[in-house]
């Protein structure tokens, strides 16, 4: 694994993520929808970019393709020096927990489970110790301003914390990358600048950012706006 | 993720729906239950009739003769029974340790039916009067409770002396304690009364103790006269020699009494320790048709969990989800969702066991269970496996689910 990680890692130079006419098809014959059709991207490291586009542009296939979640149907993604589409079924898994941190649009968190066992849940599959785990999510709730809530379930928790419980757990692992889907869309205007708020300090940290979004206000925190449509890129600029 | 981990994960998910777990649980335990219940009532039963049939006496030979000779001896019908009758004599050659040495004590027996036993006013009516020696007591296993036996040498000098069964003397004296050295008219004829039986469990429809036992010659000289023998009763020296000291018996008879060699044998031995093996035989198939029973609803409690695991893998799908795009490999789902299955069963294994222990403490159905210790352990390790199994298809349901269809799962 290691002697690949340096042979690729020369031919993709130095960019984080690297599309290359990636082509997403479901189905198959007359039925099949053509999700992506040849979508080439580089984000560096550091980085923070917007993904716009209408409902059904295909900007959420190319979210789930950038997080490892689906594979694509040609094409290739190289993510931080290594071929996704080449690696196993756990492998992706593996890749998912180390270098990628998710937030949703509907938070995602597990129910009946504290707010501290959430954020502890991708330390726990990155097979980190007991102790270790606890200190990293404790600090991670602490970032995000809810180390008086670590006790609390996701269903005594408001919409703007619990989306902050999912950054915490997102960034509990250190990810390479930190890939947002709609985070605000169900949120209300007082949160919304709340977890955009916390955006622009990560990225002031040196995050990679990816928002994939709607809405052109939480588009326009982001230094660079990629805007999709009918599955391809159709414009890929630095905006501030 | 660490077994400790693994083990917590399965724990939460359980006590999330906790009456749906707590029906599942029960589905095995009854499972369970049932069959260390069942195995146990047919153990105890094939013992209860194992220990009534050694209340019979073990290692023990009832030699009868069938009367006739066959129908071939037309018209001979009476000599030719008389020629097989069983005497004295023949009870005499089978004590011969050198004509069969296989053979520990021989006694010979009439009986009489129907005699009336008289004490003062009391009277009774002794459904049988058996005539015999005093090695008949060790070798049916019938002991003298109260008083004593009665000698060779009562028998040899025909002594009007009598033992009472419990029936017997309770009926005669009320207190059968009072009986011995009391005097007791059998028919006409006073009888001393020397000891009464200790109470015998019954093995047939006839009360064991509704008897009186005298001593051969007595009988002969006073009630039935000096027909033939009603049986012979034959020990064997040890339970390993029973089937020989049977082959010596019949050798022995057959030559005695000038049986032809092509016809069947005129004589029927009962073998004790052929009746306790058909009747062990006859108690595990009983066993097994119950144990069988008691299997199928440990299936149908398994079938229980397969069902509540499919349905917890459906309604966690987006769960499952989120825990694979937060990196949990394949086999940590799998992991979970297996322990959790095989946590039901077996919460419901140890259920089932604590719950059998309990009630196989009480009789159940006229039978007092035996436990049979083989069958808690089985019944513990076959619901670990019926979770294992019952729960790995929802398992690879649950591990192979895509993390894209899991998440847009609603």
């Amino acid at each position: 694994m290691p002697a690949v990680l340096v042979v690729v890692a020369s031919v993709a130079a130095d960019a984080l993520i690297d599309i290359r006419d990636v082509t997403k098809t479901y189905g198959h014959g007359e039925t099949a929808v053509h999700a992506l059709q040849g979508v080439s991207l580089r984000v560096d490291a550091g980085e923070y970019v917007a993904v716009m586009g209408s409902s059904g542009s295909g900007k959420s296939t190319l979210m789930n393709i950038l997080g490892c979640l689906d594979v694509p149907s040609r094409g290739e993604y190289w993510l931080d020096g290594s071929n996704v589409a080449r690696l196993s079924e756990d492998q992706q898994a593996l890749v998912r927990g180390r270098k990628i941190g998710f937030i949703f649009q509907s938070f995602n968190l597990i129910p009946r489970t504290t707010a501290l066992a959430n954020v502890e849940l991708p330390l726990t599959y990155a097979h980190l110790r007991r102790a270790e785990r606890r200190r990293r999510a404790n600090r991670a709730l602490e970032l995000v301003g809810l180390a008086d809530r670590t006790g609390h379930r996701p269903n005594q928790l408001s919409g703007g914390q619990q989306q902050r419980v999912a950054i915490a757990r997102a960034l509990a692992t250190g990810p390479r990358i930190l890939l947002a889907d709609e985070p605000t869309g169900n949120l209300d205007a007082h949160s919304t600048d709340e977890v955009l708020g916390m955006f622009d300090g990560l990225h002031d940290d040196g995050r990679t950012i990816i928002v994939i979004t709607h809405e052109h206000d939480v588009a326009a925190r982001a230094r660079r706006l990629v805007q999709v449509a009918d599955g391809r890129i159709v414009s890929d600029e630095v905006t501030r | 993720m660490s077994p400790r981990d693994l083990m917590g994960a399965a724990l939460r998910g359980l006590t999330a729906n906790k009456l749906r777990s707590l029906l599942t649980v029960l589905g095995v335990s009854i499972g369970v239950g049932a069959v260390i219940v069942l195995v146990a009532v047919g153990n105890g039963s094939g013992k209860a009739v194992q220990a009534r049939l050694e209340a019979m006496g073990t290692n023990l030979l009832t030699v009868s003769t069938t009367g006739g000779g066959g129908g071939f001896q037309r018209g001979q019908a009476g000599p030719a029974s008389q020629q097989y009758s069983l005497t004295l004599d023949d009870a005499a050659a089978l004590a011969d340790t050198r004509l069969a040495p296989d053979v520990s004590s021989v006694a010979p027996v009439m009986t009489s039916s129907g005699s009336t036993a008289t004490n003062g006013d009391t009277s009774y009516t002794v459904s049988q009067v058996i005539g015999t020696t005093p090695a008949y007591m060790p070798a049916t296993n019938t002991p003298v409770g109260i008083g004593s036996s009665f000698t060779q040498e009562d028998v040899d000098t025909s002594q009007r002396v009598i033992l009472l069964g419990q029936t017997t003397a309770t009926e005669l004296f009320t207190r059968p304690a009072s009986a011995v050295g009391q005097t007791i008219k059998l028919g006409a004829v006073d009888f001393v009364v020397r000891g009464v039986l200790a109470s015998k469990d019954s093995t047939g429809f006839n009360d064991p103790n509704a008897t009186a036992i005298v001593p051969i010659s007595t009988l002969r000289a006073t009630q039935a006269g000096y027909g033939a023998l009603s049986q012979i009763v034959v020990q064997a020296k040890d339970t390993d020699r029973v089937d020989t000291a049977q082959a010596e018996v019949t050798q022995l008879l057959t030559a005695r009494h000038q049986v032809p060699a092509n016809q069947t044998s005129p004589f029927r031995i009962t073998n004790s320790a052929q009746i306790l093996q058909t009747s062990q035989d006859t108690a595990a198939t009983f066993t097994a048709l119950l144990a069988t029973v008691a299997a199928i609803s440990l299936v149908v409690g398994g079938i229980g969990v397969t069902n509540i695991m499919l349905v917890t893998v459906t309604e966690r799908t987006r769960e499952i989800g989120i825990r694979k795009a937060l990196g949990a490999r394949r086999r940590t789902i799998l992991g979970q969702f297996l322990i959790e299955a095989t946590l039901l069963s077996l919460i419901g294994g140890a259920v089932g066991v604590g719950v059998a222990l309990i009630v196989t403490r009480f009789q159940l159905a006229g039978v007092q269970p035996a436990l049979v210790p083989s069958s808690i352990g089985l019944a513990l390790g076959v619901s670990a496996a019926v979770g294992l199994f019952f729960g790995s298809m929802p398992a690879h349901r649950a591990a192979g689910l895509r993390p894209i269809d899991a998440l847009r799962h609603e």
